[in-house]
């Protein structure tokens, strides 16, 4: 199959080409009786134009096969009507004027063949046959837009239901009562994916429907909380999620050193990191602060030579957002 | 102000690749080097001024949903920083000049920091 022309001279966006490939694609899989016009309206070599006339007028169409013992002999359109009427003669067999040069194609083949045809012959329309070349329908071009037009608004009418599912998905935990938990190892010391579990919490909760404020304020407080396990612990710890319909709970615990002072440790400003750690940017003391504005409840719990449990809660009901630099309302 | 229109007036190199610029309009700008007080402080959807460009600042930009990062004095991300801020959409964007320099010029184009509340 030859690549099917398109688009020379133009300058097309992502947007478009996304569209246009899926155009292309429905015109390769869907198959041509899925479009087609079935028991079209049909005459016979012996009707006469006059009728075939009332025929047209009639069913406002402009063109039909010609059957003969089943068989497609011929196809008459309003061309060939036109000539008639310009020679006044309505009295004449179809016969007389049909084309019987005929280009078919088969139900069963996409309907990309079809428009190749179309391309390649003008003709307005191709009569269908079956898998016993019988005449089954006809195709336009028209049948064939509009085809895909439904095609493609049954693709995105599918996309709406999956995120109508996603959107009702704390629905669902609620009503399984049951909750989701996603949990996350992290490794002391592993600045590279620092950021990881927090950007996939963060991408989780907006897959299941919260607001992104909810999702931005999780994402902030985890991202803290995951970095200081990165920097100040001796053997990294575990974040574990627990999504609820009316909250996350959020729970990360380490193994050691543990905190000496933990009222110190939660002071603006108050930090033991490294100079080396500082080099990188961290080290502000300011992670513990951000923590407890981005949530609606926090424990920090240490026992110093034993670890560090750190429980978060963000309850969902509440819309407004905290703690975040917030959305402003204006472009400047 | 659209980040196109910035990255024009201030020669900036588009280190990330280019996506539609002019369709991104800064909300208002920050400038620390400090991560957590970016995370405290840089306004949702602002371009933020610093001179850090290892891997984590695209976390934090990703997190907050920056409209870009604007790396200082020539530091340069290696590449396993800009395949991730390709792969989160965070826009990473160069200059020679120092902070002071590149704040001043936002300022210039009419880049406010965001008042407080
Ligand atoms: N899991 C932990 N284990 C041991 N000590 C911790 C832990 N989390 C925090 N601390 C201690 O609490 C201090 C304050 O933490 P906080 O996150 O507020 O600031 P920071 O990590 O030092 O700097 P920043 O978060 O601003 O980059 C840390 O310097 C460290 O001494
Ligand atoms: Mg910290």
């Amino acid at each position: 199959m030859g690549e099917p022309s398109r688009f020379q001279g133009h300058t097309i966006t992502d947007k478009d080409a996304e569209n246009i490939t899926r155009v292309e694609e429905l015109a390769y899989e869907l198959k041509i009786d899925a479009v087609m016009t079935r028991n079209p309206a049909t005459v016979a070599p012996d009707t006469t134009m006059c009728d075939t006339l009332n025929l047209f007028r009639q069913n406002r169409i402009s063109g039909a096969p010609v059957i003969l013992n089943n068989t497609l002999v011929g196809i008459i359109s309003i061309e060939d009507l036109i000539r008639c009427l310009q020679k006044n003669d309505l009295s004449s067999p179809v016969s007389t004027y049909m084309s019987s040069k005929l280009l078919t194609v088969h139900g069963v083949d996409p309907v990309i063949d079809a428009l190749k045809l179309f391309v390649s012959s003008d003709y307005g329309r191709l009569p269908v046959l079956d898998e016993n070349n019988i005449l089954a329908g006809i195709i336009t071009k028209g049948d064939i837009t509009s085809g895909i037009l439904k095609a493609l608004q049954k693709d995105y009418h599918a996309e709406e239901v999956r995120r109508y599912r996603a959107s009702h998905l704390f629905e669902d935990i609620e009503s399984d009562r049951s909750s989701l938990i996603l949990r996350y190892n992290i490794k002391q010391g592993d600045f590279v994916r620092g950021g990881a579990a927090s950007s996939a919490i963060k991408r989780a909760l907006l897959r299941l429907g919260a607001t992104p404020q909810i999702a931005r304020r999780t994402g902030i407080a985890i991202y803290e909380a995951e970095m200081n396990l990165i920097i100040h612990t001796t053997n990294g710890g575990v974040i574990r999620v627990e999504i609820e319909p009316h909250q996350i709970s959020i729970n990360i615990s380490d193994d050691g050193p543990g905190i000496e002072n933990v009222e110190l440790a939660l002071r603006p400003g108050y930090s033991t990191a490294t100079e080396t750690v500082r080099e990188l940017g961290f080290g502000a003391g300011m992670g513990l602060v951000n923590i407890q504005r981005c949530v609606d409840s926090m424990r920090l719990e240490s026992v110093y030579g034993k670890g560090t449990n750190l429980r978060l809660k963000i309850l969902l009901q509440k819309e407004e957002s905290v703690g975040e630099g917030s959305t402003p309302n204006k472009e400047n | 102000m659209n980040i196109q229109e910035i990255i024009t007036a201030l020669e900036l190199k588009v280190i990330t690749e280019s996506k539609a610029f002019s369709q991104v309009v800064p909300s208002y700008g920050y400038s620390s080097d400090l991560l957590s007080c970016v995370m405290a402080g840089a306004p949702h959807q602002s371009i933020w001024v610093t001179l850090q460009a290892h891997s984590n600042i695209v976390a934090v930009a990703a997190l907050l949903e920056l409209s870009a990062v604007i790396i200082t004095e020539g530091a340069a991300p290696d590449a396993a920083t800009i395949a991730k801020a390709n792969e989160e959409g965070v826009v990473l964007l160069g200059t020679e000049k120092t902070s002071f320099n590149m704040v001043g010029l936002l300022w210039e184009l009419g880049l406010r920091c965001k008042p407080a509340e």
